[in-house]
């Protein structure tokens, strides 16, 4: 009954959809002719269909969200005197317990009787009452839509109701989206604010060391820990300048070729190309990075007389350059196409040159784009942890030297979540407040690019 | 440059008589023909093509046009839609170069120089012939940067004060100078639409040209800013030469000395703009400015 009920609901609406479309076509011929009606048929139809839908939806998702309280409130009711006189936390437990033989999970053997009781009463509430609710539901699916039905006349106007309705979806879904990044903004925040609780903002923000080896139990012995986000910061700085310092070159020229000089062949035939780059999952690049570049340098370095880690911050920051030419070249491409072909008309015709062209018009034109393109690329290599998990290191100095191992913000958060933890020592929440720090640091690149794009922007339009 | 060579062309010599004319003449009413009809050349001029053929591919977009443009006179080209008025336009400074199907055959000479000679450079060229482009294209820069433009590409100027000099003067000659004069820095593309095809007129006189083109300037201005540009092209006819395409037959008539028709890639007719409107020689030219088609 329960499963059945979801197409249950498409199939009342659709057959609505038909029942109201065709009143309304039959309406249209009475009154002489399509002209009279306010709206289309299929606008009626779908009013019915939306009437017949929309609250046995809306039942259906509320019995959803609150089933499990409602079924288990009854169950703990009617629970042993003995039982209820525990603790909340093992009230809980006994829940649990009886949610679980209820279910056919583990434990199911050798159970008390009082629990076994109380399963055979959950089992039984929640049948009840989903019956219940399927009736509840085909009530709603059908009852709004005989009202809706028998309220269709030639001048009911149902276009408007619909498309309010396809307002108010729409409106929804984005605010599901904003919702979501609030969530997970606030969710960070919070436990960062645990975090410092324990340790010194000031502390975190400016301190030059990082080792964050607290004990991870009581009884285990470990130092304090040290929580500077320094070393981190500029570990990841250094990568994603470097890499920066690959990719924006590269992939602006790229896109001055693939725009400008290119054939219109070559440019259907490279952009892909390019665009296959950007494909690559990342571990590949990871070891890719740790295979193959880092000893490269390593031995060029060595072969120079200069002292080389086999970790370097130069390694992972090229291979990641190279990851993110795509994101420079690809988008810049298109904003430089879009750039108006009378604006490079109009500097031909004066006499410059195409290079001439392309640097003194079609570069500030396209200048906005390109630096979008560029943020996308920084916010890419900041972002990105494989490839320096596998090629930088994880020991966190603080140096500006590219042939030494760095660390950055999320090898770190990785390195501080992966295995065994608990979430109330300073170890653990450290991530959340590395990720806020990142997280205030990406605002206000963005930030700041903004600025300087609205500053620099030369309109065309 | 290697000039002397090139007068052996069969056609150039030939062609400068004056049977075209007489043709004309010995007609009682009107010619019908694919020929030239009228005066296309005259005695010292600016600018000389024959035999100009242009290419998309395979199609003949203009089929052997033979004409002068003299100095200091407004051309005027007129015709429908598609007559090969603007391709041809393009011809005179190689702006069809940036189009990588078209194929220009024949011969253009500019103070006789052949421009479509191998050892000629394309964009010293275009600082000699400038042109107007039918939707006012300013640069998304200041007033002042858009017309020093061409100056400091071409490093017309030494210093400051001579670039100041050369963009005051271009953008008064341009009528535009009490409109501008206090907001030299501000973006060329906030200027009116009128305004802002004067920006690109002051922008291309900026670089001294000789000849400047003109395809449909006023296409896509109102009709005070129509008339604003009108009576600048007068002005400017003092110091240039200016070809101008244009669809309003009656701004033909009112800025134009002489005015050729142009019909689905040939040219028709050519004659004294009074001429042309009041008497016509040939059939499609008489048909296109009595308005009976077009």
């Amino acid at each position: 009954m329960y499963s059945y009920l979801l197409p249950c609901i498409l199939l009342f609406s659709t057959g609505a959809y038909y029942w109201g479309a065709s009143r309304a076509n039959s309406i249209a011929e009475a009154s002489g002719g399509m002209r009279s009606l306010h709206s289309l048929p299929s606008h009626y139809g779908m009013l019915t269909a939306l009437s017949s839908a929309l609250p046995a939806l809306l039942l259906f998702i509320i019995w959803q969200m609150v089933e499990d309280t409602i079924v288990t409130s009854l169950v703990a009711k009617s629970l042993p005197a003995e039982l209820l006189q525990l603790s909340a936390n093992e009230l809980t437990l006994v829940l649990n317990e009886v949610k679980n033989v209820a279910f056919g999970g583990f434990g199911a053997h050798n159970t008390a009787p009082a629990i076994q009781t109380a399963a055979d009463l959950y089992l039984s509430t929640r049948s009840w009452m989903r019956n219940l609710l399927g009736m509840g539901t085909i009530f709603c699916c059908l009852v709004p839509a005989v009202i809706a039905y028998r309220s269709i006349n030639k001048d009911l106007r149902a276009r408007n109701l619909v498309e309010g309705t396809v307002k108010i979806f729409l409106i929804a879904c984005s605010t599901v989206a904003i919702l979501t990044t609030l969530g997970i903004v606030l969710s960070v925040v919070f436990e960062a604010l645990i975090f410092f609780q324990s340790v010194n903002f000031s502390d975190f923000l400016l301190g030059l060391q990082w080792s964050p080896q607290t004990a991870m139990r009581v009884d285990q012995a470990g130092s304090s820990g040290a929580f500077g986000a320094v070393p981190v910061f500029v570990g990841t700085l250094l990568i994603a300048l470097i890499a920066m310092a690959v990719a924006i070159p590269i992939g602006l020229l790229a896109a001055i070729y693939l725009s400008e000089y290119a054939s219109s062949r070559m440019r259907t035939w490279a952009k892909p190309m390019l665009e296959i780059l950007a494909g690559i999952p990342t571990v590949v690049y990871g070891f890719f990075a740790a295979l193959t570049v880092a000893p490269l340098i390593r031995d060029f370095g060595q072969s120079l007389g200069l002292q080389v880690s086999s970790e370097s911050a130069l390694a992972a920051g090229l291979v990641m350059g190279i990851m993110i030419i795509p994101f420079v070249s690809s988008l810049s491409d298109d904003v430089i196409h879009a750039v108006p072909q009378s604006m490079r008309d109009g500097s031909l015709a004066l006499g410059a040159t195409r290079f001439e062209t392309i640097m003194l018009v079609i570069i500030p034109a396209a200048l906005p784009g390109i630096v979008g393109s560029i943020l996308l690329a920084v916010s890419r290599a900041i972002g990105e942890t494989m490839i320096v998990v596998m090629a930088a290191g994880l020991s966190a100095n603080l140096t500006f030297n590219p042939l030494e191992a760095v660390t950055t913000v999320t090898v770190q958060i990785v390195t501080l979540l992966v295995g065994d933890q608990e979430f109330d020592s300073p170890k653990t929440l450290a991530a959340f407040a590395l990720g806020l720090l990142l997280f205030v640091f990406t605002l206000f690149l963005n930030f700041i690019a903004l600025r300087v794009v609205r500053r620099y922007r030369e309109q065309y339009e | 440059m290697e000039l002397a060579s090139r007068t052996s062309n069969p056609a150039f010599p030939t062609m400068l008589s004056g049977d075209i004319i007489r043709e004309a003449d010995e007609a009682h009413a009107y010619t019908t023909g694919r020929k030239t009809v009228g005066s296309p050349f005259v005695d010292n001029p600016r600018m000389t093509c024959r035999d100009v053929e242009v290419y998309y591919g395979e199609k003949c977009a203009i089929n052997k046009i033979s004409i002068d443009v003299d100095c200091n006179e407004v051309l005027a080209m007129i015709g429908p839609s598609g007559c090969g008025k603007s391709t041809f336009l393009r011809c005179l400074n190689r702006m069809n170069d940036t189009v990588p199907s078209c194929r220009v055959i024949g011969e253009i000479r500019l103070d006789n120089i052949d421009i479509y000679h191998p050892s000629i450079d394309v964009v010293p060229l275009r600082a000699r012939v400038g042109m107007v482009f039918q939707k006012p294209n300013p640069f998304p820069k200041s007033i002042y940067d858009n017309v020093a433009y061409g100056p400091r590409i071409h490093g017309l100027t030494k210093n400051k004060a001579e670039l100041d000099e050369i963009v005051e003067t271009s953008i008064m000659k341009a009528g535009l100078w009490n409109e501008v004069k206090d907001r030299l820095q501000e973006p060329g593309t906030g200027l009116s639409g009128g305004q802002q095809q004067r920006l690109c007129i002051a922008r291309a006189i900026a670089v001294s040209p000789e000849v400047i083109l003109m395809d449909e300037p006023c296409s896509a201005l109102d009709p005070i800013a129509t008339a604003k540009v009108e009576e600048l092209i007068a002005e400017l006819r003092t110091q240039f030469s200016i070809v101008i395409v244009t669809h309003a037959m009656q701004q033909a008539a009112r800025v134009s000395q002489r005015t050729a028709y142009f019909h689905l890639g040939d040219l028709i007719e050519v004659g004294p703009t009074d001429k042309i409107f009041t008497n016509p020689k040939h059939r499609l030219t008489e048909d296109y400015i009595t308005g009976r088609f077009g």
